[in-house]
């Protein structure tokens, strides 16, 4: 279990984390998603101690990170796959990270096993690829067989067949009881891993939520109308108080998400339809508009108080 | 201690798997060896031909370690690297997420470099002033002759010393660019400028190869007014390196990791 408590860090007036609160639990994958510099890795590397938090406090199973002993033990986590030394081979990579925690020699090889490096584990690092990278950098955190697991943007930069390995990866490692921390900035990826979410934006939090409740509150549905009796089908659903946005293509939009009581209306009062659609806005969509709140929020946190009305007050002087 | 035995065979495990270890250490051996044996042969042929002042203050045994202006530059080198490299590959993030007390993370890594440079340095040492010596026939020096024995063990002494200032500056400025660029000229030149030149010799003979380097002179130079002794000087470069680690460990602790 990770928990962070009004975790916050400033680089000079510029706040990158602020005021965190939240907690990783056991047994599910809990996605960490926010756009790029929302504050994502700084948080881990908070986590992990890396960074000095400005004010606020991270906890792991209870304890400070650095009050573990052996934490590779405790937290494997993949932060950036090309820190790496390139002049290193694989196998020296892990094996010193592996004596640092006491962890046996023999373990090295069986997580280069797991992660499909066996063939290149004497080779360079230097000479990896990305996604080799990627592995080197997993095959790291699962080292000590850590009760925590926490990944930075591990998909980025894989091919298909090793997005597919990690996603199947991160559930089977959840599965088996384990916290499972990952980090995106692909909502799309996260609706495919995550149990639970955690979203960011401008280094504050946002949402807190599983991924089915994410689901239900944030994606919009509508129907969508189309007829050649355009202004007739108006009169006649707003005269049953439907309320309708018109958009730029002459296509009508019903916000809610039944088909029914408006296609009975047109057939009622013998309009045509053309199309008699529902529409789902995308959890890519939803992301966004959530995220683009945060940063309006932002601006306007920072502006003076709106006058309450335009001109109010103009000849109060400055 | 556990923790500090477990971290010192991780750190011998980053030294021995990187190349830049053995072509670094073998330059400075090499280098010193032969560049000692070449200054020696050639003071030999020369000797006859000395200034009768010059003859009185000749010393075999200084000689014979001409090598180390440049030998210690691949010291340095090496002594950069072995932190440097830390940060330059991004490694530092990792390592410290495995070792989060960053005392025992730094100060087993110093240890374990250090220990080898004092063995490579020894064996330096010991090398340039018998093949240094053997090259200066019937003016040659022993081992048995006063201050001789401490003069080849200050030389191991000085390069263990030199590569560990170098340590403390890379770890203050994380950049092995950055490191290099201000230690090898200011060793290579600046030092030797300073050291020589009237208005700034009184400060020049405190910085820490001019001091630390006493150690391997046993014949004192004409008109040489030094207010230290050869471990005395050794000792002004051990408060130098002192105040490098501690600056290094000052600001790792300080700073984000990165």
């Amino acid at each position: 279990m990770i928990e962070l408590a009004g975790l916050t860090k400033r680089y000079g007036d510029r706040t990158a984390v602020d005021d965190l609160t939240f907690t990783v639990r056991p047994g599910i994958v809990t996605g960490f998603l926010g756009p790029n510099g929302a504050g994502k890795s700084t948080t881990m590397r908070m986590i992990l101690g890396l960074d000095h938090p400005t004010a606020g406090r991270v906890r792991i199973d209870g304890k400070r990170y650095e009050q573990l002993r052996d934490p590779l033990t405790y937290l494997g986590a993949l932060l950036d796959a090309k820190a790496v030394h390139g002049g290193r081979s694989a196998f020296n990579h892990l094996l010193c990270l592996a004596q640092s925690n006491g962890i046996p020699r023999a373990r090295v090889g069986e997580v280069l096993d797991t992660v499909g490096l066996t063939a290149v584990a004497r080779k360079k690092a230097k000479g990896f690829s990305l996604g080799m990278g990627q592995r080197l950098g997993i095959a790291g955190a699962l080292l000590g067989d850590p009760r925590i697991l926490m990944f930075d943007e591990p998909v980025n930069g894989l091919d298909p067949e090793g997005i597919h390995w990690i996603r199947t990866l991160m559930k089977s490692l959840a599965a088996q009881g384990r916290t499972v921390f990952v980090s995106s900035h692909l909502m799309s990826e996260m609706a495919l891993t995550a149990d639970h979410l955690v979203v960011i934006g401008q280094g504050r939090l946002l949402a807190d939520t599983s991924m089915a409740e994410f689901i239900r509150t944030n994606s919009r549905s509508y129907v969508r109308v189309r007829s050649p009796q355009r202004e007739r089908l108006l009169d006649v659903l707003h005269g049953a108080g439907i309320t309708v946005v018109e958009t730029g293509t002459g296509a009508l939009e019903v916000e809610g998400g039944k088909a029914e009581p408006i296609g009975e209306l047109a057939a009622q009062n013998g309009v045509v339809l053309h199309e008699l659609s529902i529409q789902q806005a995308s959890l890519e969509e939803a992301f966004m508009q959530l995220t683009a709140e945060s940063v309006e929020y932002h601006a306007h946190a920072d502006s003076p108080p709106v006058p309450q009305a335009w001109g109010a007050g103009w000849d109060k002087g400055a | 201690m556990a923790v500090v035995t477990q971290v010192v065979r991780s750190e011998w495990t980053k030294i021995r798997s990187v190349a830049s270890t053995v072509w670094t250490l073998s330059l400075a051996v090499v280098v010193t060896v032969a560049l000692g044996m070449l200054l020696s042969a050639l003071a030999n042929s020369q000797f006859s031909t000395m200034p009768a002042r010059e003859r009185l203050s000749f010393d075999p045994t200084n000689i014979s370690f001409a090598g180390m202006t440049l030998g210690q530059l691949a010291m340095i080198v090496f002594g950069v690297l072995v932190v440097s490299n830390e940060y330059s590959t991004g490694m530092i993030r990792v390592s410290l997420a495995a070792v989060p007390q960053r005392a025992t993370f730094l100060f087993s890594k110093i240890a374990v470099a250090a220990a080898l440079v004092l063995v490579v340095g020894m064996v330096t040492s010991f090398a340039a002033f018998f093949l240094g010596q053997a090259m200066l026939g019937s003016h040659r020096a022993h081992l048995g002759d006063p201050g001789v024995l401490r003069a080849v063990v200050g030389g191991g002494l000085y390069m263990t010393l030199i590569a560990m200032f170098s340590m403390g500056v890379a770890a203050m400025l994380r950049s092995p660019m950055l490191s290099l660029g201000i230690l090898m000229p200011f060793f290579f030149l600046v030092s030797n400028i300073l050291g020589n030149v009237d208005a700034t010799r009184k400060i020049g003979r405190f910085l820490p190869d001019q001091a630390g380097s006493h150690i391997m002179q046993v014949v004192p130079r004409a008109g040489d007014d030094v207010p230290y002794g050869p471990w005395g000087g050794l000792g002004i470069m051990g408060l130098w390196v002192i105040a490098a680690l501690a600056g290094g460990y000052v600001l790792l602790k300080r700073r984000d990791a990165q």
